[in-house]
């Protein structure tokens, strides 16, 4: 299994370890619901090193990437981030990402630890010349520091003043004295921070956040945390909601599909999808009552399969099952009673206008 | 991590404590660490009957669902209601507060099939 720079230290620290997309990863340290609290309370810090970096630069690097986004790139200039699809000719999600603007004709593509290859070799076949793409994976550690408190802590650690960095935006600023890019993003749906930094480094930022945390609460997070925060807010997660059997209008990602930007990859699929979108929805639900839902179950109304749940867990904040089911357009609307197949019962649930929290 | 002395253990982590005309059955203190947060449980009716390793009812925890087997056949006599609304009581106390069940054994001589504290420890050991 790969691991990352922190693999001993998430050992050390006792965090429980699982095999996700071929790394082993801390899935949580002591609780995923304490872990979850602490990132919509306090702070929250994440490894993420398993997250995959491509380098595409020179000449044509922004014409190349137009062709290869379902985004517009030119939403983008130096210090922007833009979060993006890639498809298919026939409108299936390649992956999702982001693109940073480094500097004209340089561009970081921050993809799913599970689609670096992929996408790498993805990226490389449709380069126009003079532009190239490097797989810098291995060299960069990432970390998210996610919270209410996140700005308080990191601001000790940097000389820049981070409350002139908004949303989607980032700054090359140090950290404790390592060069880095400080990213105001996250996958929580809380005000925070990724930061991209070169993987020797890893061990001495991590102690430094938690060193400078610890007035504030934070927490060490795991992989758990990460999934039942991103679910509360309804992102979705390469994998389990999106692949390359969906389309970003199904997936409710219609508001990264540029169609009047020029020619991309699936662009003339993606023109007729949107014109009869959709037959089935990505659509947020509840339990009613107790019970929880799982990737996979079967979704019912009117004694009918109409659907399966892609994402399903317990809502630590609102203390009930979520979930996130492909539904049958018509049966997509708030309010829509359900039934979700878990074992040999089927649970009542509810259509709901998300996120959740 | 704790194991009591004066339990007998399945292979399934599951204790047995022998009541005078009854037995108490829950989970131990490793799988309860194993399963992380437990957030729903299914119990099973009072007066149900199951043969040993039956499965008698689901624990969830956020990440996953876990079957609970019953290590010695019997009929339940009593379940910890309590759990249904603070299922977290597993976790903080899973051989107290956290039990699962009482079931009057169908066979007494099962018991003598179950692991010692000793042999459980070994067991855990291992996997």
């Amino acid at each position: 299994m790969k691991k990352t720079p922190l693999n001993q230290i998430h050992k050390d620290m006792g965090a429980k370890m699982t095999d996700f997309g071929g790394w082993e990863m801390p899935v949580e340290y002591t609780g995923i619901i304490e872990e979850h609290k602490a990132v919509r309370n306090q702070c929250g810090i994440f490894d993420v090193s398993h997250m995959g970096e491509i380098l595409v630069s020179g000449e044509n690097s922004a014409k190349s990437l137009q062709k290869i986004i379902t985004n517009d790139l030119q939403k983008l200039e130096p210090g922007k981030i833009i979060y993006t699809p890639i498809c298919k000719p026939d409108g299936g999600i390649v992956d999702d990402l982001l693109v940073y603007c480094l500097k004209e004709d340089s561009y970081l593509l921050v993809v799913n630890a599970s689609n670096i290859e992929k996408d790498f070799k993805w990226v490389k076949e449709q380069l126009l010349e003079k532009t190239k793409a490097d797989n810098l994976s291995a060299e960069y550690a990432m970390l998210a520091l996610q919270g209410p408190e996140s700005k308080k802590i990191l601001t000790q650690l940097t000389d820049i003043d981070l409350n002139s960095l908004d949303y989607y935006r980032f700054r090359e600023a140090k950290v404790a004295g390592v060069e880095m890019i400080i990213s105001r993003t996250g996958y929580t749906g809380e005000l925070g921070y990724e930061l991209y930094f070169e993987r020797e480094a890893a061990e001495k930022i991590w102690n430094e956040l938690l060193e400078a945390g610890s007035d504030f609460g934070i927490q060490a997070c795991g992989l758990g945390a990460r999934d039942t925060l991103r679910l509360e807010k309804t992102y979705a997660l390469y994998g389990n909601d999106i692949d390359e059997e969906t389309n970003p209008y199904e997936a409710g990602l219609s508001w990264t599909v540029v169609l009047n930007k020029g020619d991309f990859i699936g662009r003339e699929k993606l023109v007729e999808i949107e014109k009869n979108c959709c037959q089935r929805k990505l659509t947020p639900f509840k339990i009613i009552g107790r019970g929880m839902a799982r990737h996979g179950y079967e979704v019912y109304a009117e004694g009918e399969k109409i659907g399966e749940v892609t994402s399903g867990s317990y809502s630590p904040t609102l203390e009930q099952g979520i979930g996130l089911a492909y539904l049958e357009q018509e049966y997509t609307d708030v309010g829509t009673e359900i039934e979700i197949k878990v074992r040999r019962r089927k649970l009542k649930a509810e259509v709901v206008k998300g996120p959740f929290v | 991590m704790s194991i009591k002395d004066d339990l007998y253990y399945s292979e399934d982590h599951e204790w047995v404590r022998e009541e005078e005309d009854y037995l108490v059955i829950g989970v131990t203190d490793f799988a309860q660490e194993e399963l992380g947060d437990i957030v729903f449980v299914e119990l099973p009716e009072v007066e149900e009957e199951f043969d040993k390793d039956d499965s008698f009812g689901v624990l969830e925890s956020v990440k996953a669902v876990s079957d609970t087997f019953i290590p010695v056949s019997g009929r339940i006599i009593e379940v910890n209601e309590a759990l249904l609304d603070n299922p977290e009581l597993i976790n903080d106390d899973p051989y107290g507060e956290g039990w699962l069940i009482k079931v009057e054994p169908a066979d007494d001589s099962e018991l003598d099939e179950l692991l010692s504290a000793e042999e459980y420890a070994e067991f855990i050991e291992e996997e």
